[in-house]
């Protein structure tokens, strides 16, 4: 079996493809997703393959075509609805959390809304405030819906037909600073589950615990640490809704000690929940406070430096390690 | 590298003597090696190895005595396995520098980011509270290691979970070594009056027994013996071995371990076989995984570990794995055993003997061979009503000899 040279913008564009090709039902919607080839260039060619009938250019009006996708589904069809950034979702949350995530419940299990939503999240390109946020874990807030974060190839490529089996509104998050990270991707690569975190490097001594664009960081800490002489186990926990509470217990319970490495604001924050739920479990395995790296309290910067700055950097997650495994950076 | 550590080969091992390495620096090692020959109360014990790796260094000498989980060899490892299954995690071998001592609580330390900086203020006048991990507080209380006296490396001082296994390490070092037992009867009688006062000290035993219709495993033995050469006979104790075994694994509840006050069922099905010596004496060795084997292979194993135990040597593995015991006076003439169980083990399966007794049966009176099954059970690790199910279990099984 071979592979194949891909990037993360490649492997998404080849998962809707392949899911537009394999069920009729599916079809792509959104700002610029058509004759532009997407804001991101991800569906780039989509529309001379397949007819604007299943890819759909709409109006600059989240409400209204998230509001059609919803309708969509109900209708039986499998949406992909796309959200050119995080920061715009906001004019579709009554869309997303008083409909998507309460239909089912509100009619008795009558009617499921089988949705995916696909959006841009992060910082780290100099798009300011109002395109850089990581809201992600606002939507894990959500009962009724489900948030996945890929950060690999593999994710990119197979998390996306999984999204459509599931019956309820799914809602993925690119982070927009991995669309040209380069990689191998096996031939056959196909769809991967949605339900657990993945170890993307074992250690022994700290568990740094994220997820979407700051995995790559926080691996490459746990490269300057083991140099040091730190063993970091590195968590990447894919989906945040619902969490993978299992593989976080039983990681701190190996290493005792954990950092979680979110680029989200820290207060009330899915960094906070993932404290709690390790507070509340595993409170006597541990040998250290739980720190956290998270994003500077400001709407982000579009200075640069400012911008740097404001976001979790290899080393900070290096030095807070450092601090909670020996007590001093 | 990993540190192979003195073992404990049963809850009543303080201390061992190398008596000779079987191993030299630079020699590859592959797990279930015997590397070494242990003298205890129970006699020498032949030392297997838990890992694959090389031998970096021995750090004990022949003849020299130290105390359980010393530290008496060095692996470089191709796996990072622990030196024995159920002893305790080695400490790290990394040198940590000396942690900076304890800041004053006034002002938080100039570069730790914030939410690691000290929170509370306490009390003008108040001694603040030692820091103490949540980990290091439960390996203490299970080592039971005084805090008071453990030097802490963590953040600002505090005791890690490290500290408290290294003072425990440090504890058993300093442990006064008696001098060797020059009477190995005397040593022995010692340790199994230590392991049978913590028995009865700590065990609630509950007692059950029933008398087993022999008739049908008999039968099969003697049928089944006719067709075999003489050195390839079959005892009935081997039977009972073997349905006892099977029983264990259908009612988990009576093979495995109590320990921190929970029960831990096993994953294997070790039977221990108590031996009585010809010196006076006791000990009871297990036979490996008795659910997986065929009556012959048990048969050899039983005739091997009688032999060794009572002139020869036995095996680390052999002295500490037992996951239930079975004990079998039979041969003494004895109708009835009401065992005493071996700690931390949850059950001891004992069996009198073969007697003919008047036996009524579908209305009618015979003459039967009967053996007399009982269990003494470990009341915190599972109820009469289970146990009455294991006996159960044990008369079904052996009704039907062929399929055991």
């Amino acid at each position: 079996m071979g592979t194949v040279t891909t990037t993360y913008r490649e492997a998404i564009r080849a998962a809707l493809r392949d899911a537009l090709q394999r069920d009729p039902r599916v079809f792509l919607m959104g700002e610029d997703v058509g004759r532009y080839g997407g804001c991101f260039a991800v569906s780039k060619g989509l529309l001379q393959e397949f007819g604007p009938e299943r890819i759909r250019d709409t109006p600059l009006s989240e409400s209204a075509f998230v509001g059609a996708g919803i309708g969509a589904a109900l209708g039986g069809m499998r949406p992909v609805v796309e959200i050119m950034t995080v920061n715009f979702s906001l004019l579709a949350l009554d869309q997303i959390v008083n409909n998507a995530a309460t239909i089912l419940h509100m009619s008795g299990g009558q009617f499921s809304i089988p949705l995916v939503i696909r959006m841009t999240t992060g910082a780290g390109r100099q798009l300011a405030a109002q395109h850089s946020h990581s809201l992600e874990g606002w939507y894990a807030h959500i009962p009724g819906i489900k948030v996945l974060t890929p950060a690999t190839l593999e994710d990119a490529r197979g998390m996306l037909w999984t999204a459509l089996q599931d019956p309820d509104p799914v809602l993925i998050f690119e982070h927009g600073s991995l669309y040209n990270m380069g990689g191998e991707l096996p031939d056959d690569a196909g769809a991967v589950d949605i339900a657990t975190a993945s170890v993307r490097r074992p250690g022994r001594d700290v568990s740094l615990i994220t997820y979407g664009g700051t995995l790559w960081k926080t691996l490459q800490a746990a490269a300057e640490l083991a140099s040091d002489g730190i063993e970091a186990e590195v968590l990447d926990l894919r989906t945040l809704r619902p969490l993978d509470t299992g593989a976080i217990t039983a990681s701190v319970s190996r290493t005792r000690r954990a950092v979680v490495i979110d680029e989200g604001w820290r207060s009330g924050s899915i960094s906070a929940e993932i404290m709690a739920r390790i507070i509340e479990q595993v409170f006597y395995e541990l040998d250290a406070p739980v720190a956290r790296v998270c994003s500077a309290e400001v709407p982000m910067p579009y200075a640069k430096h400012l911008e740097d700055a404001a976001l979790p950097q290899v080393g900070t997650i290096v030095a807070t390690a450092r601090q909670v495994v020996r007590g001093h950076d | 590298m990993t540190d192979f550590l003195m073992p404990s080969l049963g809850a009543d091992m303080e201390r061992g003597t190398l008596v000779e390495w079987r191993i030299r620096a630079g020699d590859a090692v592959k797990r279930g090696d015997v590397v070494a020959l242990v003298e205890t109360e129970k006699g020498l014990i032949e030392i297997e190895i838990w890992m694959d790796g090389t031998v970096e260094s021995l750090l004990v000498s022949e003849g020299a005595t130290v105390p359980v989980g010393a530290v008496l060899a060095t692996i470089r490892g191709s796996e990072a396995a622990a030196a024995l299954p159920g002893a305790a995690a080695a400490p790290p071998v990394v040198e940590r520098p000396p942690a900076p001592p304890l800041p004053p609580v006034a002002g938080p330390a100039p570069r730790a980011p914030a939410v690691l900086a000290p929170s509370a203020h306490p009390a003008a006048g108040a001694e603040p509270r030692r820091r103490v991990s949540p980990a290091a507080r439960k390996r203490a209380l299970d080592l039971g290691v005084d805090l008071a006296a453990v030097t802490g490396t963590g953040e600002g001082g505090a005791v890690t979970s490290a500290d408290v296994e290294r003072a425990a390490a440090a504890r058993r070092e300093a442990a006064p070594a008696v001098p060797a037992p020059a009477d190995r009867q005397a040593a022995m009688r010692r340790a199994i009056a230590a392991a049978m006062a913590r028995s009865k000290r700590e065990i609630p035993h509950y007692y059950l027994g029933t008398h087993v219709d022999m008739t049908a495993a008999l039968a099969w033995l003697a049928a089944e013996n006719q067709r075999r050469p003489v050195t390839e006979r079959l005892l009935y104790s081997v039977l009972l071995l073997r349905a006892v075994a099977l029983a264990a694994r259908e009612v988990p509840e009576m093979n495995g371990f109590w320990g921190n006050d929970v029960f831990r069922a096993a994953t294997g099905v070790h039977v221990g076989v108590a031996i009585s010596l010809r010196q006076g004496g006791l000990v009871a060795p297990a036979i490996h995984d008795v659910d997986q084997k065929p009556l012959d292979q048990l048969m050899r194993e039983m005739l091997d570990l009688v032999q060794r135990a009572r002139t020869g040597v036995l095996r680390s593995s052999e002295v500490s794995d037992a996951t239930i015991t079975v004990t079998n006076l039979g041969e003494q003439g004895v109708e009835l055993v009401w065992g005493v169980i071996y700690p931390p083990q949850v059950a001891l399966v004992g069996f009198g003997k073969v007697i003919e007794r008047p036996w009524a049966s579908a209305g009618a009176l015979g003459v039967r061979p009967v053996i007399a099954a009982t269990l003494a059970g470990d009341h915190r690790a599972s109820d009469g009503h289970r146990g009455g199910r294991f006996l159960a279990i044990i008369d079904r099984l052996l009704q039907e000899p062929e399929k055991l």
